[in-house]
């Protein structure tokens, strides 16, 4: 019964992701696009995984959905209706045909060498849950995950940190773009009084994400990703406008998640190593650096969108 | 008694879906199309939810599942007015029963 | 089959199929949504092939939470590029 659900959303997600790269409309494309974002939720949760399925359906299928759509809108100005658009493929002639066949192939023949290893990888000599779960009692935290992604194996997680941050850099160097202005059209008066009910709710949520993090599923990057759902609502409802430069505040509330982990891995240093924690501190330093990252990681997600969303102009 | 009524509200819920997905998939245009989403997928979930809150282990989880009803009612009003005030800023006229389906 | 084995089958065919949609798509927005779906297989190979015994696996689980991150982060920035590309090569 289990296996029947799983194979039944196993074949969902690849659909749903085949639609969403031959679909012939664009637009059609990146609505299954959001499906497939929502059915890896699904498929997480089936795993196991509360944690990246939380994640997934907040950042896959809500901010990657609205980044999509707002680019497609770029693309496809004025009304927004099915445009006609070349085919997603180029017309069949016959080169174009064999180079799609022996394209399909190698990809044919690289899925199927790669299942076979799958099924030929011997078992695993180094069970890392059970290293994880012998841990737990000095990691500060009663939550496997985020028992890894804070103490175990916390330097991944602080690189990731400066990642993000250096593609939201990379974004403020492109600067605004030179092109068509995104149609602001008068504010959707119930999107306004939506954001007005859920936005308080959503801040209430990440810092109930936040706390849980320590004991069950949740924590900084969930909390972060719903702060920047939460203010790309706000912008869709016209209720915060988008940003041209960040400020100083804004620029210290963007770095300083990165730059309190960061504090706390060097203060560590000087006891003898990256990231080990004395078990008696660990708790509080771990809820130290998840607020600070909740905080920052929303601003961050938040201005990947909302970064010159403003009105485009011509030079 | 807790479990039997809380099958039957789930089973009745997943009906309600099932009723709505067969709208979605059938009816001529985007209007009637919303009319089934928000109609029966709205009951659906409350069916569903008030079936999962029947079965759930405390009173503290069976409130947030049930806290999710009107927040999906409210974000479904939203977006389905949204679209519909879209299609008709477009110029989309609702279908006729005259009009051969599309 | 466990349940962990054919996700992490699924992914290998997300991952082929991403591949092939990268290299075949004209359209750079597709090629983006190509590179997600690559992601998304390569996400599920991580944490099913860790789980085909059964039992989470909290190690692969926190690098994927990561990893969703950085993805939705490079998206963004494919996208913010897209929009500079000139008007005829969309």
């Amino acid at each position: 019964m289990n296996l029947l659900l799983d194979g039944l959303l196993v074949l969902a997600l690849l659909w749903s992701a085949w639609r969403a790269l031959a679909s012939p409309d664009l637009a059609r494309a990146v609505v299954l696009f959001i499906v497939f974002g929502l059915l890896m939720a699904l498929a997480w949760a089936r795993l196991n995984a509360p944690d990246i399925a939380l994640a997934e359906a907040a950042i896959g299928a809500g901010l990657t959905g609205a980044l999509l759509l707002d680019a497609l809108g770029r693309l496809q100005p004025g009304t927004g209706a099915p445009a006609p658009e070349s085919p997603a493929q180029p017309p069949a002639n016959r080169a174009g045909r064999r180079w799609t066949g022996s394209v399909a192939l190698v990809a044919g023949l690289l899925a199927a060498a790669l299942a076979y290893a799958l099924f030929q990888l011997p078992a695993p000599t180094v069970r890392l849950p059970e290293q994880v779960a012998a841990n737990m009692a000095a990691s500060g935290v009663d939550h496997p995950v985020t028992a890894v992604l804070l103490n175990f194996r916390g330097y991944d997680t602080l690189l990731e940190v400066a990642v993000l941050l250096i593609a939201l850099i990379g974004l403020l160097t492109l600067g605004p773009a030179a092109g068509r202005p995104a149609a602001p059209g008068p504010a959707n008066p119930l999107l306004k009084a939506l954001a007005r009910l859920l936005v308080p709710l959503m801040i209430l949520s990440a810092g109930y994400l936040l706390w849980a993090g320590a004991h069950r599923p949740g924590g900084a990057f969930q909390a972060g990703a719903l702060l920047a759902a939460a203010a790309v609502l706000l912008h869709l409802a016209q209720l915060l406008p988008a940003w041209a430069s960040p400020g100083r505040l804004l620029r210290l509330g963007l770095a300083g998640g990165f730059l309190i982990f960061l504090g706390v891995a060097a203060a560590l240093l000087a006891e003898g190593a990256l990231l080990t924690y004395p078990p008696a501190q660990a708790g509080g330093l771990i809820l130290l650096i998840e607020a600070g990252l909740t905080v920052s990681l929303g601003l961050i997600l938040a201005g990947l969108f909302l970064l010159f969303a403003g009105a485009e102009e011509r030079p | 008694m807790l479990e039997a009524l809380s099958a039957l509200l789930l089973l009745a819920g997943a009906g309600f879906y099932l009723a709505g997905t067969v709208g979605l998939l059938r009816f001529p245009d985007v209007y009637a199309r919303l009319h089934a989403l928000t109609k029966a997928d709205n009951l659906g979930l409350g069916l569903t939810v008030l079936g999962l809150a029947l079965q759930a282990d405390s009173l503290a989880a069976a409130l947030k599942l049930l806290l999710i009803w009107p927040l999906a009612l409210a974000a479904s009003a939203t977006v389905s007015h949204a679209i519909a005030r879209r299609a008709a800023g477009l110029g989309l006229k609702p279908w006729r029963p005259e009009e051969k389906r599309p | 089959m466990s349940a962990g084995l054919l996700y992490a089958l699924a992914g290998v065919l997300l991952f082929a199929l991403g591949l092939g949609g990268i290299v075949l798509l004209r359209h750079a927005l597709r090629r983006i949504l190509a590179f997600n779906v690559m992601g998304s297989g390569a996400f599920l190979v991580l944490v099913g092939l860790a789980q085909r015994d059964g039992g989470a696996d909290p190690v692969p689980q926190a690098m994927v939470l990561t990893g969703i991150v950085v993805a939705v982060a490079a998206t963004a920035l494919a996208l913010a590029l897209l929009r500079r590309l000139p008007e005829d090569r969309p």
